[in-house]
């Protein structure tokens, strides 16, 4: 009966198992591939972003730098202590402030600010950062990464959510200045 | 007793139909040049995977993949749980002794030529098997979930943001959301546990079933060349000619290397312990230096050492280069001699990589480049630089370590490495020289010229201009001194 350009009753309906099977797959892979994205789309639309408060601006005398604490603004309750971050607030004058990530602009080491020298240390590889957070010298490509920063209700701000890497957009936005010496 | 053994085991076989094939391949035969000391590592490599695999699943027990709660865990096995510590030590050393083993499987295969024609397959597999056994090594440090995990997954993040438009992306995809947290401990987790381990045993059953398929790889004679048109013949008859079953004449030397590498595994874990954890991952307390294990040493040393502009494209493309370059040789040298004697460029390119690498982990050991946070105010300047000086020149001794020069600068040996030592800088530089260098740095130095007053600067290029070698002038600049009319005699050489 069949011959080569005809398709046997138990082969198409092999073929529309597979298309079935198929056509399932891709529906399932849509919700299932927006769960395993669901932290770069949220992170896309800036939902992690929220401004938080380090302290009052008496807390931070003029001319000087401190360190200071602050509770990321996302948290989930397996987070333990890492939801709590560091940054170091550099007083201008007056309301003017700038508040630097922790993170060295090379590779997220922990940087420690020096009062008696004026410099920002990374004991990671060496970078070095003056006091307004531009790069010194060592392997960082740029400055320090900047908070976006205000004052509110005596209250010094920040905007903070996200991990600062040298890719993040966000660390674009601030404290990208041209490295030069201060 | 016996005979119900035997009655058992024939009702099973009788069902499973595996004993034929089972002692097929166990007596397989094979050239008998190959049951050496020298092919025992892949085996090795399995039974370590084994080990990893059961001491693994012994940790999972206890062990609590939360942020909150994971670093705890390891306290609770290291310290309140019988033998906690062994096991932990155990899957600790294991994982080192397996990347090792891998290596050397891997240095071995290459100098014999062994991922030529037919393994190319088998080579390429093994290539995956390396950057998974890598991948394993990296995700089982941050289960650690300690501080030098928390900055570590920093520096992977830091890493990953570079790749061009998509970095960002990578970086929350990798952490699991914005930050190091929770869910990135759960997602190592799932790969270390899950993922990774899945692959690498599907992945190494395909390695074992090529090796079966295709035969052990001879042992190479100079002159005996692969050829895709003769070589399985004369594979073959050489099986056939001077072969031997490999059970029992080739395992018994896998038995015994395998158990003195346990045994080897098991010495480090009772002798050295665990790995950590180091301190609490709680990001607030900055007083941390992390340092990546031993396997990634050399990318640490890299890091610092790359001119900055030439970091991001090594980073990137370097590696992708390398895993190209392993997948592709089976291709670009499929035929020809297999005898590391007749392939003077193979052995020079592994001895090459061999020495870079081991010189990178050798400095990341010490780590010149990174400043000595505590160096300023915990190492004093040594006694004989003070000597018989000014009270100036002492003055300038007190700049010199308040503001941290010691940390990069090191004195009598001690302090940081990141600059040059300066014992016997004013032999170096004059004093224009060095009132230069400290007030506009320069040469991967910071400009102090904001940071100290006019008196300071003095102080510390006097203090400076005392630091030379008994006997040795300092360095003067003649031009200065015939334009002035000073006298030669400016300063004596300080005794020590």
């Amino acid at each position: 009966m069949s011959n080569e350009n005809t398709l046997s009753r138990r082969a198409l309906l092999m073929k529309l198992g597979i298309l079935f099977n198929a056509l399932v797959a891709a529906a399932l892979a849509v919700p299932i591939v927006r769960f395993l994205l669901s932290s770069v789309t949220r992170g896309r639309a800036n939902g992690y972003l929220s401004w938080v408060p380090l302290g009052s601006v008496s807390q931070f005398p003029e001319g000087e730098t401190r360190l200071a604490t602050f509770r990321n603004p996302y948290v989930m309750p397996t987070d333990g202590k890492t939801v709590d971050t560091a940054c170091w607030v550099r007083r201008v004058a007056g309301d003017q402030f700038q508040v630097f990530a922790i993170n060295c602009a090379h590779l997220g080491c922990p940087v420690r600010w020096f009062p008696q020298s004026g410099l920002f240390m990374c004991p990671c590889h060496g970078g070095a950062y003056y006091r307004d957070g531009s790069r010194a010298s060592g392997p960082p490509e740029r400055g320090l990464f900047e908070y976006p920063t205000k004052v509110q209700n005596g209250l010094v701000t920040i905007q903070a959510g996200e991990l600062p890497t040298p890719g993040a957009p966000t660390a674009a936005l601030v404290g990208g200045k041209p490295p030069c010496a201060a | 007793m016996r005979r119900l053994i035997a009655q058992i085991g024939e009702w099973l076989d009788q069902r499973l139909q595996l004993a034929a094939p089972i002692r097929e391949i166990a007596e397989h035969p094979v050239p008998r040049s190959t049951a050496s000391w020298w092919y025992v590592f892949g085996s090795a490599a399995l039974v370590i995977f084994v080990l990893q695999l059961v001491t693994g699943i012994l940790l999972a027990l206890l062990y609590v993949p939360s942020g909150a709660e994971a670093w705890s865990s390891l306290q609770v096995l290291n310290h309140d749980v019988t033998l906690g510590w062994f096991v932990r030590a155990l899957h600790g050393w294991g994982s080192n002794f397996m990347v090792a083993i891998v290596l050397i499987h891997m240095v071995q295969v290459f100098l014999f030529g062994a991922y030529k024609f037919p393994r190319e397959l088998t080579w390429i597999i093994g290539v995956f098997l390396l950057l998974m056994t890598l991948g394993m090594a990296f995700t089982g440090q941050v289960l650690r979930f300690d501080q030098d995990a928390y900055w570590g997954l920093g520096i992977g993040a830091s890493i990953a943001s570079r790749v061009p438009v998509l970095g960002p992306a990578i970086v929350k995809l990798m952490l699991g959301g914005p930050i190091i947290a929770g869910a990135t401990l759960s997602r190592f987790f799932a790969l270390h546990v899950f993922v990774i381990p899945g692959l690498l045993i599907a992945l190494v059953s395909l390695h074992l079933l090529l090796v079966l398929k295709l035969g052990i790889n001879e042992w190479p004679m100079p002159g005996r060349v692969v050829k895709k048109a003769t070589y399985l013949r004369e594979y073959h008859e050489l099986t056939k000619k001077d072969g031997a079953p490999f059970v029992p004449y080739a395992v018994w030397k896998d038995l015994f290397f395998a158990a003195c590498i346990l045994l080897a595994v098991a010495a480090c874990a009772v002798y050295f312990g665990p790995f950590g954890p180091t301190g609490y991952p709680d990001p607030t307390i900055i007083q941390t230096a992390p340092k990546p294990d031993y396997f990634f040493l050399w990318l640490y040393a890299l890091l610092s050492l790359l001119p900055p502009s030439m970091e991001t494209p090594a980073l990137l493309i370097g590696p992708v280069l390398a895993i190209i370059g392993l997948l592709l040789l089976p291709f670009l040298s499929g035929e020809g001699e297999k005898s590391w004697r007749r392939r003077p460029i193979a052995v020079l390119t592994l001895l090459l990589i061999a020495v870079t690498l081991g010189t990178f982990t050798h400095l990341a050991g010490f780590a010149p480049w990174s400043p000595h946070m505590n160096a300023w105010s915990g190492n004093p300047v040594p006694q004989r630089f003070l000597h018989g000086t000014t009270a100036l020149e002492r003055q300038g001794a007190l700049v010199f370590q308040v503001k941290q020069c010691r940390n990069c600068h090191s004195l009598g040996e001690l302090g940081g490495q990141r600059g040059p030592a300066l014992d016997s800088v004013a032999a170096r530089l004059t004093q224009d020289q060095l009132i230069r260098q400290v007030i506009q740095g320069g040469g991967n130095m910071p400009a102090y010229g904001k940071n100290l007053s006019p008196a300071e600067t003095t102080a510390l290029v006097a203090f400076l201009e005392t630091l030379h070698p008994a006997g040795q002038a300092p360095a003067r600049d003649t031009a200065r001194d015939a334009a002035l009319g000073e006298s030669t005699e400016r300063r004596v050489p300080a005794q020590p």
